[in-house]
């Protein structure tokens, strides 16, 4: 165990050893000068310009660069933004929590809905049920996710008017930022009002979650469904059948347990996907999440930006596939890596 | 196909019949063929069946409505954009740009990916937990989130889109390819090949690839879907193709400014990508249930 441990350590560290030295070169592959797109200082006077080369050692060689270069990331020295000037650590600490708020309570819908559903479906397996469920899942994960935004906004904002239409919370509210994450910031504030930002808050959720939500549960569900399903055909359960145990005591007892162990880290997967989708839906909704960010920073050319916004979403997406990858391993050592999504 | 057995001779499909047999009881999944086939027509004759140049403005023809409205007229079937231009053409050549790109995409990725995979498949010995694992966490990571890493360094346009998605969907046939050759070549009839004096190169070409035309199939039509939402979603979002080129994501990008007034304009470019994701998945959910099927019998 131990071993395993220190394998994927060692794993992980030469990942984000590799990415930050990409994000590094990223400085001298975009156009312009090296140091403006490491420091984000375009156009500083002459002395200034040259305490930044120091910070940086620009005149020692490459790999030296690259080294004092990890310092810097550490320190939490990102660089500012060419656009608005601000440092990118706070950037990046303001709109990532907001992705992964967004990204977790979709998660957490689409469990909610997509296991119920895709146990249904298993059980019920080749009758009217499950044919149901499918079609209805092949339409979830047909449509494009931007779609089915602007489908809702069309719907829900502007001809029934039952939601807001973007952003996170409206202009009338402040907040205290704390965590990032907008529904503990009202938890823990101390506002009078508290009720009242809270719906105004879970309003607007709704849309954008729902719709990054659809995706993921049709591909739960499916999950789901194909595990209920090889897990009902196995021989301990026709064994515990030919014992007498009634359909419900089996499937409470044995099919339940069985049919969810392996596949937790699948669900736990789409993570992933969620997060993707939920940057491009943070587009239409003007979430003030690292997706918008990171394709405003595209838009304007903000190099400095990119490179960072490049660094912060590959490096959370590899240590959460990575770490669930360790703890499956730990949990279960017969299975030597993560299988992919079979749906 | 009759069952009963009435003659002598029995039938013994062969494994592209039995598949075929297989697929048709599924009627959903032909329904999907169908759709499949008309969106291949439709983008092979596009120039001939579209009324219009889709990139025709006319100024007096401003967002008119589709032609089963009450005001619409029956010469723009689909209406028209802010621009004037005829939606119908442009939902065509929008077909055409959005699927067909994705078909060459799927190819060259299909191409690469199944030569490196062969070749990493192959090879023994040296390969480091080092390469798997990356390839395996890289799987991990959406094609989407990794083209738009690409394009965030590239710069935005069609062609670095095109490359983005390309490269991002070379990994899942390396990793495909690498495990299906790796589990054949410890079978029995690529030993009798081995015996017989061939190289790698031949086992290769003419054992295993043969093999493995379904299994490239299947997952052929996967990367077709992921395909073409990657490249509409990176039109939408600007990234990829630009303004008034007519791909489908970034005609519902130019839509969404007249939604209120013209939702015809993000309805039927948004459909229209709806229905060929939606015939393929259901064609690439039919081959693999059949599939299934006729290994189990």
């Amino acid at each position: 165990m131990f071993k395993v441990i220190l394998r994927f350590s060692n794993l992980v560290i030469l990942t984000l050893l590799v990415l930050s030295f990409f994000s590094f070169l990223l400085a001298y592959l975009f156009p312009g000068e090296p140091l403006a797109n490491l420091s984000g200082v375009r156009y500083g006077s002459q002395e200034q310009l040259n305490t930044l080369a120091e910070v940086y050692h620009l005149n020692s060689n490459f790999l030296l660069q690259y080294w004092h270069y990890l310092g810097e990331l550490f320190v939490g020295n990102w660089g500012v933004s060419f656009s608005s000037g601000l440092p990118l650590a706070t950037e990046i600490a303001r709109t990532l929590p907001a992705s992964i708020e967004l990204s977790t309570y979709a998660l957490i819908i689409s469990m909610f809905i997509g296991l119920p559903l895709g146990f249904l479906a298993g059980i019920r397996h080749h009758k009217t049920t499950d044919y149901a469920l499918l079609s209805v899942s092949v339409l979830g994960y047909s449509i494009p996710v931007f779609w089915l935004a602007m489908l809702m906004i069309v719907v829900f904002s502007l001809q029934l008017g039952w939601f807001p239409l973007s952003g996170r919370l409206s202009l009338l509210y402040e907040v205290p930022k704390v965590s990032g994450f907008i529904m503990l910031d009202i938890w823990w504030s101390d506002l009078d009002n508290k009720s009242a930002i809270f719906t105004d808050a879970l309003r607007h959720l709704i849309l954008p979650t729902l719709s990054i939500a659809a995706f993921t549960t049709t591909v739960i569900l499916r999950i789901t469904r194909r595990s209920v399903i090889e897990t009902m055909s196995s021989d301990y359960i026709q064994a515990a059948l030919a014992r007498g145990l009634t359909y419900s005591q089996i499937l409470f007892r044995h099919g339940i347990k069985n049919a969810i162990m392996p596949i937790l880290p699948l669900l736990a997967m789409q993570f992933t996907t969620l997060l993707t989708n939920a940057m491009i839906v943070e587009v239409i909704f003007s979430w003030p999440g690292i997706g918008n960010w990171l394709i405003q920073a595209i838009y304007q050319r903000d190099y400095p930006a990119i490179r960072v916004g490049m660094l912060a979403v590959s490096t959370l997406v590899v240590s959460f596939t990575m770490t669930i990858d360790l703890l499956i391993r730990l949990v279960d050592p017969k299975k030597s890596k993560v299988e992919r999504v079979a749906i | 196909m009759s069952r009963f057995k009435l003659y002598q001779e029995e039938f013994h499909p062969s494994p592209l019949q039995h598949t075929w047999l297989e697929f048709k009881e599924n009627h959903l999944a032909v329904g999907g063929l169908c759709c499949f086939l008309f969106f291949v027509f439709i983008i092979l004759l596009c120039p001939l069946l579209a009324p219009f140049d889709p990139l025709m403005q006319k100024t007096d023809a401003i967002l008119i409505p589709p032609a089963w409205e009450a005001n619409g007229g029956i010469i723009n079937v689909f209406g028209t954009d802010a621009l004037g231009r005829d939606l119908l053409s442009r939902v065509m050549y929008g077909c055409r740009m959005t699927f067909g790109i994705s078909i060459i995409l799927v190819l060259v990725a299909m191409f690469v990916g199944v030569t490196l995979g062969a070749v990493a498949g192959m090879s023994r010995g040296v390969r480091s937990s080092v390469v798997n694992h990356t390839l395996d966490s890289i799987m991990a990571i959406p094609t989407l989130l990794i083209a738009i890493i690409i394009i965030a360094i590239l710069g935005t346009g069609l062609v670095n889109s095109m490359w983005a998605i390309a490269l991002a969907l070379t990994p899942q046939f390396i990793h495909q390819t690498r495990d299906f050759v790796r589990q054949e070549r410890k079978k029995e009839y690529v030993m009798a090949a081995k015996l017989d004096g061939a190289t790698y190169y031949q086992i290769v070409t003419r054992s295993i690839l043969p093999n493995m035309g379904e299994m490239l199939v299947v997952q052929g039509t996967l990367a077709l879907s992921i395909a073409i939402l990657d490249i509409s979603a990176l039109g939408f979002l600007n990234l990829g193709a630009q303004a008034p080129s007519p791909e489908l994501g970034a005609m519902l990008s130019e839509g969404i400014e007249v939604a209120y007034i013209a939702p015809w304009s993000i309805a039927l470019p948004g459909g229209a990508i709806f229905l060929m994701m939606l015939s393929i998945n259901l064609v690439g959910d039919g081959l693999r249930s059949a599939l299934r099927s006729r290994l189990l019998h």
